[in-house]
């Protein structure tokens, strides 16, 4: 018998994009909720700006890959190390795009639009 | 454009005819005569769009992590690792025996036993070579197979003219050795036992465990009375195998295999290893060599100097490819399961895609015992050459790049027993790590349109669409 806060917890997680609604999990700590959120947004959004194709689709997918694996990752030591890990690759990614941008190619047959 | 193709295949099986026992090595390196530019060579105009790459097999791009681990060491930290009394020598020396341990972690070795060196190359001359050389007093016999890489063969043809003997083992019809005659064929005199792990041009990965670990049960008890008579000798016999029972050598060509399947050299008993960094998203101008310690390999060194790389490998060692190499070699063996995952996903949708939209493809070598990555497709009635040149947006070969400038089709492909007609005609496609699902479906729309185009064009094609059986036709000279 669903009660109302569950409909608003439904409607919720209906309207919130797809990895926030992973993230909403009732057990974690809101902090590291928000931190592991922020952090992939971030992620995500410099990923984005890769001006190599093929830089560009692998960061992406593995970035959203590898928040999807660690899903359920509840104990708090290795949730620190995994936060860790993602903010030095944050650094790597920002570092690399733009040497990327620096020493820019054309782009590759199958990008369709042009690259921002 | 038929008369060249018709030409060219009764020059091909006229080869074949003419030379059939031409020793591996000498046709594998006699590309001299045959040197022909088909496919010019020009550079991109300025907008012009990059073609996909789809050739992982001859190189692959740096990780951009590779390249952030590097690039200190290129800028500010420039020490020569082996300066041993200021601060650069030391920071570059620790940074070098690091990489060194990250390499290591990979294959399941220790740190000690790594010698860093200009790549593949380099190490399988060093392995051939040097063990061979060193024990020449009383072993004149190496064993190899003839899908080997060219460096391989050519090192053999050398030490054949040094007064060795050789052995090139021939492959079964998908590429695999039979382990059988590989017993057979090592005699007490034999040094060296070279097999290469997973080939570069038809992706088949050779049973390097069952070579290295079947004749433990056989020999075992060979092992044991040896210990038990040289008991006076400290010697680590903890474990023995075909080889090392009969003192032979076993080294492998693992520059197609080293990130890309698991590897433990203990597991499989392999004393020689040799690693190249460009195959494994690292950079160009590194490689590795693995050499046991427990029993200890000695080899005679190739490059004489100042002793470095504990007198194996004298010369400075490059400290930011040697950082770009470790850093690979943790990347992949972090990323190994799911780079794994996502190459199989990709080549089985390629291989399915291709072979579901055209008949009469393909596909060299072992269905199952081989890494997937490396797909060798040949298409029946089309020419390899010109499904190269039409393919001109996807960066793809024919066999690999060392053999790519000559006419004649490639060795390993001979060596499987391919026919002339369909060793002309293999393309080989690489998948890696960057590879997406679009460029694959891009590479298998524009490969479906260019085979049937080709094969519109082909008389062949017409004949055995009529239904004429083409192996009975008696071709006539004017």
């Amino acid at each position: 018998m669903p009660t109302s806060s569950d409909t608003r917890w439904q409607c919720f997680m209906r309207n919130s994009t797809q990895r926030e609604k992973n993230y909403t999990e009732l057990n974690m700590a809101s902090c590291s909720r928000t931190q592991v959120i922020s952090l992939y947004r971030m992620l995500v959004k410099e990923s984005k700006k890769f001006s190599s194709y093929n830089y560009r689709t692998y960061a992406l997918r593995r970035v959203k890959d590898g928040f999807r694996e660690n899903l359920h990752v509840d104990n708090p030591k290795t949730l620190d190390m995994l936060i860790n890990q993602a903010r030095e690759n944050l650094a790597v990614i920002k570092r690399q795009v733009s040497i990327g941008h620096l020493y820019s190619a054309q782009r590759t047959v199958v990008e369709k639009e042009p690259h921002l | 454009m038929m008369n060249r193709t018709l030409s060219r295949k009764l020059l091909g099986s006229m080869c074949g005819i003419s030379n059939p026992r031409l020793s591996f090595a000498q046709s594998a390196v006699n590309t001299v005569q045959r040197e022909k530019e088909l496919i010019k060579s020009r550079e991109l105009e300025k907008d012009e769009p990059r073609p996909l790459y789809m050739d992982f097999q001859a190189t692959t791009p740096m990780d951009p992590r590779v390249l952030d681990a590097m690039l200190p060491y290129q800028v500010n930290y420039y020490g020569n690792p082996h300066s041993r009394t200021h601060a650069y020598g030391w920071e570059s020396e620790s940074a070098m025996e690091k990489a060194r341990k990250q390499v290591a972690d990979l294959i399941g070795a220790d740190p000690r036993e790594i010698v860093f060196t200009s790549g593949a190359t380099e190490s399988n001359n060093m392995s051939i070579k040097g063990v061979a050389r060193f024990y020449k007093a009383k072993k004149k016999h190496i064993v190899t197979t003839q899908t080997e890489h060219k460096c391989v063969l050519d090192s053999c043809r050398i030490m054949e003219a040094e007064g060795f003997d050789v052995t090139y083992l021939p492959v079964k019809n998908n590429g695999l050795i039979d382990l059988k005659q590989l017993e057979e064929t090592i005699r007490p005199d034999t040094s060296l036992v070279s097999i290469m792990t997973v080939n570069n041009e038809i992706g088949v990965k050779q049973p390097i465990k069952e070579i290295g670990n079947s004749y433990y049960q056989h020999h075992s008890l060979n092992v044991y009375l040896r210990i038990f008579i040289s008991s006076i000798s400290i010697m680590f016999l903890i474990s023995g195998h075909l080889c090392r029972s009969k003192n032979v050598f076993f080294h492998t060509d693992a520059a197609q295999a080293v990130g890309k399947i698991p590897i433990n050299v203990n597991d499989w008993k392999v004393d020689l290893m040799s690693i190249s960094g460009h195959k494994l998203y690292g950079p160009k101008g590194i490689g590795a060599l693995y050499l046991r310690r427990r029993p200890r390999i000695r080899i005679e060194p190739l490059q004489s100097g100042g002793g470095q790389e504990r007198g194996l490998r004298s010369g400075t060692v490059p400290t930011p490819l040697a950082v770009g190499l470790g850093a690979a070699c943790e990347i992949a063996q972090q990323e190994l399961e799911y780079d794994h995952k996502h190459v199989t996903v990709l080549a089985n949708r390629l291989v399915q895609k291709i072979m579901a939209a055209i008949p009469d493809v393909v596909l060299n070598g072992d269905p199952d015992q081989r890494y997937p990555g490396c797909v060798n497709l040949s298409f029946a009635y089309v020419e390899g050459e010109s499904l190269l040149m039409a393919l001109k947006d996807v960066a793809l070969s024919s066999g690999s790049a060392c053999t790519s400038a000559s006419l004649e089709p490639s060795y390993v492909l001979r060596a499987i027993g391919t026919d002339e007609d369909l060793a002309h005609s293999s393309i080989r496609f690489g998948i890696g790590r960057f590879t997406t699902e679009d460029e694959v479906d891009y590479t298998v729309e524009k490969c479906v349109q260019q085979v049937k185009r080709l094969r519109e064009m082909s008389p062949l094609w017409e004949m055995v669409q009529e239904g004429i059986d083409i192996k009975s036709i008696k071709w006539t000279q004017h």
